[in-house]
Order: C-alpha cells, then structure tokens, then sequence
C-alpha cells in the first residue's frame, strides 16, 4: 500500500483542484483588463493601482489589522493561560463550566455571539469601535488559541520539568525556561490562528462596531453585495498572499523546530 | 496528564489561582453575561425606542417586577409565524444535505490522503488545510464570481459546448450548498483523515489473504474504523452550517430561507430586538441536540 493507486490518485487531483480552483480564478482574475468577470482583457496591474486610491478600503484594512494584532496577542495570553488551568491547574471549582465556556465559541453561530456581545456592550453603554470588537475577537479566537496550546501541553513530556524542579529550580524559573520553550510552536500557531480569525470575522465585527470602524472584511462585504468587482479581486488577492505566506513560514518554522529536537 | 502534579504555588509571582481566575472573568463577562442579557431581551417587550426593547434592568432589588414584566410575546411570534418555523426546518434541510455531501466528498480524498507515501502526507496535509486560512468571505466571494450568470462556470461549459443557456445557479440553493461544502471541507477531511491515518495496513491485508473483496474489506474494517472521524467531522460541519450567515446571504439571494439570515434581518432590519433574541434561544436549543448526541458517542467511543 505505499505506491499511490489510480483511484486514489483521481480523488487526491479532484479533491485539491476542488479546493483550489476557485481561489485560483479569483486571483486570475485580479489581473484582468477589462472590468467584465468573465472577458479576459488581457494581464493588467490596473486593479492593485485602484486599491491604493481607495482610501476607504485602506482605512478599514488599517483597522482590521489593529484589531487583529491587539486580539489575537490578549488571545493568546488568555488561551496560555486556560491552557495551564486545564491541563495543568488539576481540578479546581467550577472547572466544568469553565470547559464548556472554552468549548462553546467553537460551535456557537456567530450571529448568536455576535447580538449577545452586543447586547452586552449596548447594556454597558459602552462607546462602539476598535475595542468592542477587539473584545468579541478576543473571546473567540481565545478559545482556538487555547485548544492548541493546550493539546501541546498535555503531550509534554513532564519529566523534564520535574528533573528542573528536582535541581532546585523555582516553577516560574521551571516555566520561563522549560515549559514556555517547549510549547512555543503551539503559542506562536495559537497567535496565528487568532490573528487569520480576527482578520477574517465580518459577523461578530458587524454586530460590534460603530459608526466610523468599519473593518476589512466589513468593507468588503459591502461592496461585494453589489457585484463581483475586479478591485475586491485585487485586494483578496493580497490578502491570501499574505496569509499563506505566513502559514507557510510558520509550518515550516515549527517543523525545523520539531526536527531540531528529535 | 490532566490530574498531573499541580503547578506549584511556590515562588510563582503572582498567586497560582490567578491563572484560573483571569480568563475565567473574562469568560463570564464576555461569554456567558451576554447570553443571559440575550435570554432577558428575548422576554421583553418590544419598543419603538433605543435601544428597542423595554423594560430596563434597573437592579436586583427589582427581581420581583423583573419576574413580572417577563414577556413571552417574542416566543408566541416566532411559533406562531410560519415563516420562522420554515426558516429553522430549512436551516436544518440544508444543513444536513451539505453535510452528506461533504461527506461523500472529503471521505475518498481522506482515504487517498492516508493511504499515500508517508513522505508526501505532511505535505498533502497543508493543502487541505491552507484553504481554511484564507479568508472564508473571500471564499465564498470566489463562488459568486464563478457561479453568477454569464460567470465563469457558464463560460466555460458553453465553451465546451455542454449547455446554451446560462445554470443560473446564483441566487438557488444549490449554490448556497456548494459554498457550504466548499468552505466546511477541510472540516470534514481532517479528522476522517487522522481517524484513517491511525489505520493499520496489516488488518486489510489479512482480510485479503482470507479472500474478502475490496467492497467487504471497506465496509467492514475501513467504514467502522473510521466512525470517529465520520461523526467528529459531521459534526463540525452540520452545527455550524445551521447558523451560517455569510454563505445564504451571498450566495442564496432572498430566496433561500435561514435562520441565521433571519436573525440578522430582525436585528439590524427591522429592529426588532427581543425578538432576534428569541430566535437565537431557540437556535441555541436546536443546537443542544446534535451537540448532546455527539458528547454522547465520544463519551461511549473512549469507554
């Protein structure tokens, strides 16, 4: 069975063409001429030029990547941190609820967290923009952060940290420099799943922001509901660039990692 | 491991609990506050006023007028206006028939996946998964382009001279499904894929050697081996189908009727705000069931 077999071959060729073939004509055409979808009017660069001028798109994608920064880091500190209170605080009061909050966003609509968040902020009084959203970032992706670390954490091989504990060291000495090292790859991929996340939301984000903040994905949306236009092409685009890249990097990062302690 | 030595109070700076304490608060603030807040509005009346509800929650000394003012208007609208009802049996329709899809879709790509070289499974492994990074707006916007009239699927198959009339797929059902299996897929292939990776060779191998066919071997080994992903990644792609918001609003046009859409039009639509919390409750009790099914089998799969 370690040869690949044609059928297998048929459904690994139709599955990835599947997955990529339409990201594939969306980029395409982003360097299309002509304004039509479906005429090829030759290779042009005209639609990327476009997006610079248009400063409300740029405004928004400023925002979105505020957000997404400020999120995704207070995500991954509070994911670290209920990562350690699962898999390694034992049990303590109330943890089964505190599982089930983790638990919940996962599978929760995000229209339902969305009105609930905002119900919250309206009942606060709380002033709507940058950081109500970054909020309703925060307790979503917190949760994919801290599933991530927290499947690291309880495969981490304990006996190190006890060898340091045996030798003297004190447990934030223990933590600092054994621990924290060994789930790094789980932080930084927890850091990156918040960010990809925070980046992509348009419904938590619709319910949560205010007048004059809007984000990347909310203008996008926007203008996709008029119409497919060459300029939101241009502009997902570089936005896919960008996020493969950066998982790319990552993946392979975490795997020179992975080698280098084997 | 998860009953391991605790961490140690000893010399930790700031006090052990407050690694418990801190995302715990924000939790309960951020969480589970705003969905009793949700509850309470879904009981209230509603008002032509901002913010369009009434009455306020003015403190706890007012539990006894708060119990009275308690309004089950919202709820009597939503099941007693046929058009909610077909909106949560639609959701439910469509859902599901993304889900079978998916499934016949990721199970053949997950088999392959795992029966191939060991060298070149990492790899296939980022394929599948690299989609699901990317914006899932603009996935779904990717489908408008090629599923839209005159777009680039029916360029294509009328080049191809498959059809002369435009599918017109844009704006059906059908399209919402597609943008459905599109984005759940990675969803659908992942755990069906570690469920098969885990898959030992030698027990198909046997099967032959005692003269099963292909088909026999399958249904026998392989199907039952692979119940755990099949229901894990049902489930991942049926829950949160249900409430799908992006994909019926892009790709369904006012046609396709579903309760996520709904919510969103009574909310920022027509205002209505206790009654798009009544939606969303009785949403969160739909959900309840597949959720209780799943916990249900996982509990009975690690015993």
């Amino acid at each position: 069975m370690n040869r690949l077999r044609a059928p297998h071959l048929l459904a690994l060729v139709f599955g990835i063409a599947f997955l990529y073939l339409p990201i594939l004509v969306l980029v395409l055409y982003s360097f299309n001429a002509s304004r039509l979808v479906t005429v090829w009017g030759g290779f042009s660069t005209r639609w990327y030029a476009a997006l610079l001028q248009n400063q409300a798109l740029l405004d928004a994608a400023w925002l979105s990547l505020k957000v997404a920064l400020v999120s995704a880091s207070l995500a991954t500190i509070l994911g670290l941190l209920s990562a350690l209170a699962l898999a390694r605080s034992g049990r303590f009061a109330g943890r089964t609820l505190f599982a089930g909050m983790i638990a919940a966003p996962l599978v929760m609509p995000e229209v339902i967290t969305g009105l609930a968040l905002l119900l919250l902020f309206v009942g606060m009084d709380a002033e709507r923009g940058f950081w109500t959203v970054t909020i309703a970032h925060v307790t979503l992706t917190a949760c994919f952060a801290t599933i991530v670390i927290q499947s690291r954490l309880v495969m981490l091989d304990r006996s190190l940290e006890e060898a340091a504990q045996d030798l003297g060291a004190t447990p934030l000495r223990v933590f600092f420099a054994i621990t924290l090292p060994m789930i790094a790859p789980a932080i930084l991929a927890g850091w990156l799943l918040a960010f990809t996340l925070s980046l992509d939301d348009l419904v938590l984000a619709s319910f949560t922001s205010g007048p004059g903040s809007t984000t990347l994905p909310m203008r996008i949306y926007s203008s996709v509901r008029l119409g497919v236009t060459p300029e939101i092409n241009a502009a997902s685009t570089l936005l896919i660039t960008l996020v493969a890249t950066v998982v790319v990097l990552a993946s392979l990062l975490i795997k020179r990692d992975a080698l280098a302690r084997t | 491991m998860a009953t391991g030595t605790p961490l140690p109070g000893r010399g930790w700076p700031a006090p052990r609990w407050l690694v418990v304490a801190l995302p715990y608060a924000w939790l309960l603030a951020f969480f589970l506050l705003p969905f009793l807040i949700v509850l309470r509005i879904a009981l209230s009346d509603t008002a032509r006023a901002l913010p369009p509800y009434a009455p306020h929650w003015t403190g706890w000394g007012e539990a006894w007028n708060f119990l009275q003012a308690l309004d089950l208007e919202s709820f009597a609208t939503l099941l007693g206006d046929s058009l909610y009802l077909d909106a949560y049996l639609s959701s439910l329709r469509i859902a599901a028939t993304a889900t079978l899809i998916a499934l016949l879709i990721a199970f053949p790509l997950a088999y392959a996946m795992a029966s191939a070289p060991r060298r070149w499974q990492p790899a296939l492994l980022i394929l599948v998964i690299l989609p699901f990074w990317t914006s899932f707006l603009i996935r779904v916007y990717a489908w408008m382009a090629i599923l839209r009239p005159e777009g680039v699927l029916d360029a294509l198959l009328r080049s191809l001279g498959l059809i002369d009339q435009p599918l017109a797929l844009m704006n059906t059902e059908t399209a919402v499904l597609i943008g459905m299996v599109y984005s759940y897929l990675p969803f659908m292939v992942l755990p069906i894929y570690t469920s098969l990776e885990k898959l030992d060779r030698s027990l198909l191998e046997a099967a032959a050697d005692l003269g099963a066919t292909p088909f026999r071997r399958f249904v026998s080994i392989v199907i039952p081996l692979a119940r755990p992903g099949i229901y894990a990644g049902c489930f991942l792609v049926f829950v949160p189908a249900i409430g799908e918001f992006v994909i019926p609003d892009l790709l369904g046009g006012p046609e396709t009727l579903m309760i996520g859409k709904v919510l969103w039009t009574e909310f920022f639509s027509n205002r209505d705000w206790p009654l798009a919390s009544a939606v969303a409750i009785l949403l969160l009790l739909i959900l309840a069931v597949p959720l209780l099914a799943y916990q249900r089998f996982a509990r009975k799969e690690a015993a």
